[in-house]
């Protein structure tokens, strides 16, 4: 089992939610994240006070899945999440020891 | 215990029942009461009182979350304090029968001798009891503007102390000075609703408690933004609103002169809107509505004094004038001298108030108004002359008393917090209270930084 951690543009969340709907990837955790990258800063100004701004609001979308089905995933959310202009984000994959289903107690794959 | 208590109940008893059987018997000339211009007066003192809440938006949106609900209680701290210092002791050090020109004397104590009949002195059209109201709301805002200047930083019991104190010894008799029958009044400075009185006193006094008590902490290392500029919108909202109520209900009858005063009023917050906006799109390339609406307060502040006195197209020149320097003020000379004049009492209300001040004794003219004077435009010399003395006047002794309440003050209690209560926030540390306890899951976090 791998977990994957998508950082994207908030503005794809939607849209990836549905396509990942298609690949039948329902569960995942979401956040309001902000990061920076390869982003240049932005500067802001209040009462003419500049302000730099390095830190971007993003999205964060964890997945944790079947070895198996972690190319599909990971693909569609290339897909739906490039632009080709910097700060579309990045993907993590980490491997996942095991998984319990509180609920249940079931364990692994099956608590997926 | 109980049996003190007891007794001082009964001498506060005794004290109102003698206060109150001092009451005037009704005087036999009684002068008439013109309920139009009554009408107005109330309203419009309803219009001014609900300014200072909307200072508490205006500057509540301006700080950090962790200081909003801090600022707002100063803000309401104020509305309480003032009004009650008012009926005992500030109406008649203000407005008291005039003691060397300098100040009232006590025959008001208590409001004693304060009828619902006019007064024989003050705005004679309507009830005594109005024109304490109304004058009230001017103390009120005047205090409560202070507080952006220090804002996030000082302790609470000392600004109570401060407000008291400030507002007796500085609001007070400067008050009196120019609309009290004091010596500025006497040589014919022109301050229509308080551009001396309420903006340049609150302005200047602001920047020394700025200066005294010093930066926030990480002034120069963090980044300290607006954390909620609707708040600051609605706020400069009810501002503009209730600045109708200050400004026309400062002639003191629902009559040409209120109406030339809304007028203007409303032009010069315009044309203030506009030309700071210029001025931070040509400079920054953008249009922000932080601009708009402090654009639109000082513009709101220069008017202030000139409101009775000058023409609608002075106005828009007076709006013009006061954006760009307002800007130049709060962007540039504030970063240059350093000081840390939080959300910018001086920048606004002090610098505005002054280009307000020198611009009635520009503009003002004797064909708008047959009761003013006419300024430098219209050939009038003298009267521009009076206008530098009075803004000096009130910088120096604003600036001198503000120093000296500050120096005892903080002999008794420090006028700041703990650097550990100013990092977590004023509101936990000093109001044990969160502005958006539900929305912060770090709220417990906090009150376990404030233990440690």
């Amino acid at each position: 089992m791998k977990k994957i951690e998508a950082i994207i543009r908030p503005i794809k969340l939607e849209e990836l939610k549905a396509a990942l709907n298609e690949l039948e990837v329902r569960g995942m955790t979401v956040y309001n994240v902000m990061g920076r990258g390869l982003q240049k800063d932005i500067k802001q100004y209040y009462r003419g006070q500049e302000v730099s701004v390095d830190l971007f609001p993003k999205v964060k979308i964890e997945i944790v899945s079947p070895d198996d089905a972690v190319d599909k995933i990971v693909q569609r959310i290339q897909e739906v999440c490039r632009t080709g202009q910097i700060g579309d984000g990045k993907i993590f994959i980490y491997p996942v020891e095991n998984i319990i289903r509180i609920r249940t107690r079931e364990q692994g794959e099956k608590a997926l | 215990m109980k049996e003190k208590r007891k007794i001082g109940l009964i001498l506060i008893l005794a004290l109102l029942i003698i206060l109150i059987s001092n009451m005037p018997a009704l005087a036999a000339e009684e002068i008439l009461v013109d309920s139009g211009n009554t009408a107005f007066i109330i309203i419009c003192s309803a219009l001014v009182l609900l300014m200072t809440p909307g200072l508490a938006f205006f500057y509540g949106g301006m700080v950090r979350k962790k200081n909003v609900l801090s600022i707002m209680m100063q803000c309401i701290a104020v509305m309480a304090l003032v009004s009650v210092q008012w009926v005992l002791l500030g109406y008649t050090l203000a407005f008291g029968p005039d003691l060397g020109s300098i100040i009232g004397n006590l025959n008001f104590l208590g409001l004693h001798g304060v009828s619902i009949f006019p007064s024989p002195d003050y705005a004679n059209t309507i009830p005594h009891y109005v024109f304490v109201a109304f004058q009230l709301m001017f103390a009120i805002i005047t205090a409560a503007l202070i507080s952006g200047a220090f804002a996030e930083r000082m302790r609470f019991s000392a600004f109570v102390l401060f407000v008291l104190l400030w507002t007796t010894l500085v609001y007070d008799p400067v008050a009196h000075w120019v609309w009290g029958g004091g010596w500025l009044g006497q040589l014919g400075a022109l301050d229509f609703a308080g551009g001396t009185v309420v903006h340049i006193s609150s302005g200047v006094s602001g920047l020394v408690v700025a200066l005294f008590i010093g930066k926030r902490l990480g002034k120069d290392r963090d980044v300290i933004v607006p954390h909620n500029l609707p708040f600051t919108v609605l706020g400069a909202a009810l501002l503009w609103f209730g600045w109708f109520g200050f400004n026309a209900g400062s002639a003191l009858a629902a009559d040409g002169i209120a109406g030339l005063a809304f007028l203007v009023t409303n032009t010069c917050a315009a044309a203030g809107a506009i030309s700071w906006v210029a001025t931070e799109w040509i400079h920054h390339g953008k249009p922000t509505v932080f601009g708009a609406v402090s654009g639109a307060v000082a513009g709101l502040v220069a008017i202030t004094p000139a409101a009775g006195f000058v023409s609608p197209l002075s106005a828009v020149v007076m709006g013009i004038m006061v954006g760009p320097i307002c800007y130049l003020f709060v962007s540039r000379i504030k970063k240059y001298l350093g000081y840390d004049d939080s959300l910018d009492a001086f920048g606004i209300h002090g610098v505005g108030g002054t280009v307000g001040a020198l611009a009635t004794g520009i503009f003002a003219s004797t064909a708008v108004n047959p009761a003013g004077a006419d300024g430098l435009l219209f050939g009038g010399l003298e009267l521009f002359g009076v206008q530098v003395l009075a803004v000096a006047a009130t910088y120096v002794y604003a600036g001198l008393i503000t120093l000296l309440l500050l120096k005892v003050i903080s002999k008794v209690i420090p006028l700041r917090v703990s650097d550990a209560e100013e990092e977590v926030g004023l509101d936990a540390s000093l109001h044990g209270e969160d502005a958006y306890a539900y929305e912060d899951m770090s709220v417990n976090d906090r009150l376990v930084g404030l233990q440690s």
